[in-house]
């Protein structure tokens, strides 16, 4: 037997801002890697592309196929991890990306896991191409 | 096209399917239950009287409607309930017989979740196949059943791709069986006409909330001389079977609903399935890669379910919500929870076109502005979603 789990909250405006109007959004010709990453759980999938520079990530970009938590995920994740550090980046939870946007209603937390994952695996693929072992 | 209150902005209601608006003429039948018409039909004063006659006359209206008789028309709380009680019912009625049902895989949650249940009290349950159009073919049905089969139950028409199944053909098998045959036709009423009397089925489940009546109220018709357990106990309304002060409101409504919505089903199909066909015509010329679900006819008149490749169905529902446009990524009930409709995994859609899927119902809230503003629309959404898409060059 199951209980009602309670209200559901919508979308907040910040994330339909990030959904309606995604940042970063796109190709990039001259990325430094390109990753694509899909979601076991619900089947969504990103591609990231970052530009570095000096262990920098001076560029980054993205495409998303998912609902409006996965698209504003991405969207936030690129613009929290523009202008950093790989170690910076590297930090970036999807919890934080997930309170970045004022909060994702319960059932699509796990819509923001994909922007962590997603940039993870771009670093690695960036330190093995650069022969460094991965983190 | 109506106006929404709150935004003041263009409102196009396109999932008929989910719920329907009250009908006004309804609506103003239903008023005087909710005020001094209070009484309560098993009063024997004259105020119980007249709620009496109230509830005598929506089920002889339901009757007329429907070709049954008005001893066979038992009012619930809706068509989940009707659903709930012809299957938990007839098991408990027929356990001593068998513990054998057969359904489809593409029911609603209503006769899904409730085999689910029955499985747990020892019942098996044959969920049949349907082929790609979402068709069940009444061959399998006729080959699945056992010696101990007591239920056959397959919904007249599907609430998510629209496919009106053969169930004539499938009762006239389960008759030949001896099996009894229940049919949900909450999504078929006033789009496919039923006369019962003649309808190789022993019940049928309805919703009013379907065909422009109230929420909260329905019916299950249950053929004279098929006794199935009762399904609320208590006092003795509705035969005894369903106690319970009758929904006076509701009951009234649902009367009023069906009477209207089975005055003059031909032509007002005719007027839906044009609009319909007109809207699936534009968005077919105006958005590239777009595919139809469900049966090319043999389909519910409002029904157009669509797959947009290399989109997700929630998000062009979200940013149709923007526009003022209410349409469904399947079925209501599911919308906002993860995974792929059970409807399209049945029809075997390939997934990432079924995750691009929506579901437009059309009905009498819709006119001919409605098609080109939502063809306008869509086309511009599809073309934003589909550049944020790394599935779609």
């Amino acid at each position: 037997m199951k209980k009602h789990k309670g209200s559901e909250k919508m979308y907040n405006e910040k994330v339909m801002d990030h959904f309606e109007n995604p940042r970063n959004m796109g190709k990039m010709d001259d990325a430094t890697v390109f990753v694509e990453v899909g979601s076991p759980e619900c089947g969504d999938t990103t591609t990231m592309y970052l530009k570095i520079k000096d262990d920098i990530i001076v560029d980054v970009s993205f495409q998303t196929l998912g609902c409006a938590a996965a698209i504003a995920s991405s969207s936030m994740a690129t613009e929290m991890i523009k202008g950093k550090t790989l170690e910076e980046a590297w930090r970036l939870t999807d919890g934080e990306v997930a309170s970045e946007l004022g909060g994702l209603p319960e059932p699509k937390i796990h819509c923001s896991v994909m922007a962590e994952e997603s940039i993870h695996q771009a670093i690695n693929t960036y330190r093995r191409e650069n022969g460094l072992e991965p983190w | 096209m109506t106006q929404s209150e709150q935004t003041n902005r263009r409102v196009v209601y396109m999932d008929h399917a989910a719920t329907t608006p009250t009908n006004p003429e309804v609506y103003k039948a239903i008023l005087p239950f909710y005020s001094e018409q209070f009484g309560n039909p098993s009063s024997l004063y004259f105020l119980g009287k007249e709620s009496k006659n109230a509830v005598t006359r929506a089920r002889e209206q339901t009757a007329v409607a429907l070709g049954c008789l008005p001893e066979e028309v038992y009012f619930t709380a809706g068509g989940t309930e009707a659903d709930n009680w012809a299957l938990k019912g007839t098991a408990f009625s027929m356990r001593g017989k068998g513990r054998h049902i057969i359904t489809t895989a593409i029911e609603h949650h209503a006769i899904l979740h409730t085999c689910e249940f029955l499985e747990t009290c020892g019942f098996e349950v044959t969920y049949l196949p349907v082929d790609e159009t979402g068709m069940v073919a009444p061959e399998d049905v006729e080959e699945a059943i056992r010696d101990d089969t007591i239920l056959i139950s397959v919904m007249m028409a599907n609430n998510e791709v629209g496919t009106i199944q053969p169930v004539e053909k499938i009762g006239t098998i389960a008759r030949e069986h001896d099996v009894l045959f229940h049919t949900d036709a909450v999504q078929a009423i006033g789009s496919v006409p039923i006369d019962f009397s003649s309808f190789p089925a022993d019940m049928l489940s309805i919703s009013a909330h379907k065909f422009y009546g109230p929420k909260g109220v329905g019916a299950l018709i249950i053929r004279n001389g098929c006794t199935i357990e009762n399904f609320v106990h208590g006092g003795g309304q509705e035969g005894g079977m369903r106690a319970g002060t009758e929904n006076l409101p509701g009951i009234v409504g649902l009367g009023v609903a069906i009477e209207r919505i089975t005055r003059d089903i031909p032509d007002h199909n005719q007027q839906i399935t044009n609009m319909r066909n007109h809207l699936y015509e534009r968005i077919a010329e105006t958005v590239p890669d777009v595919r139809l679900n469900g049966h090319p006819t043999s389909r519910l008149p409002g029904n157009l379910n669509l797959s947009f490749y290399g989109v997700e169905g929630e998000a062009m529902q979200l940013m149709l919500s923007r526009k003022g446009i209410c349409v469904s990524t399947g079925s209501a009930c599911t919308s906002g929870t993860e995974g792929t409709s059970h409807v399209l995994t049945a029809c075997g859609t390939d997934p990432v076109w079924a995750r691009g899927t929506l579901r437009f119902s059309l009905g009498d809230a819709n006119s001919e502005d409605d098609v080109e503003y939502t063809v306008g629309c869509l086309s511009e959404i599809t073309e934003r979603l589909r550049k944020i898409s790394p599935l779609y060059q």
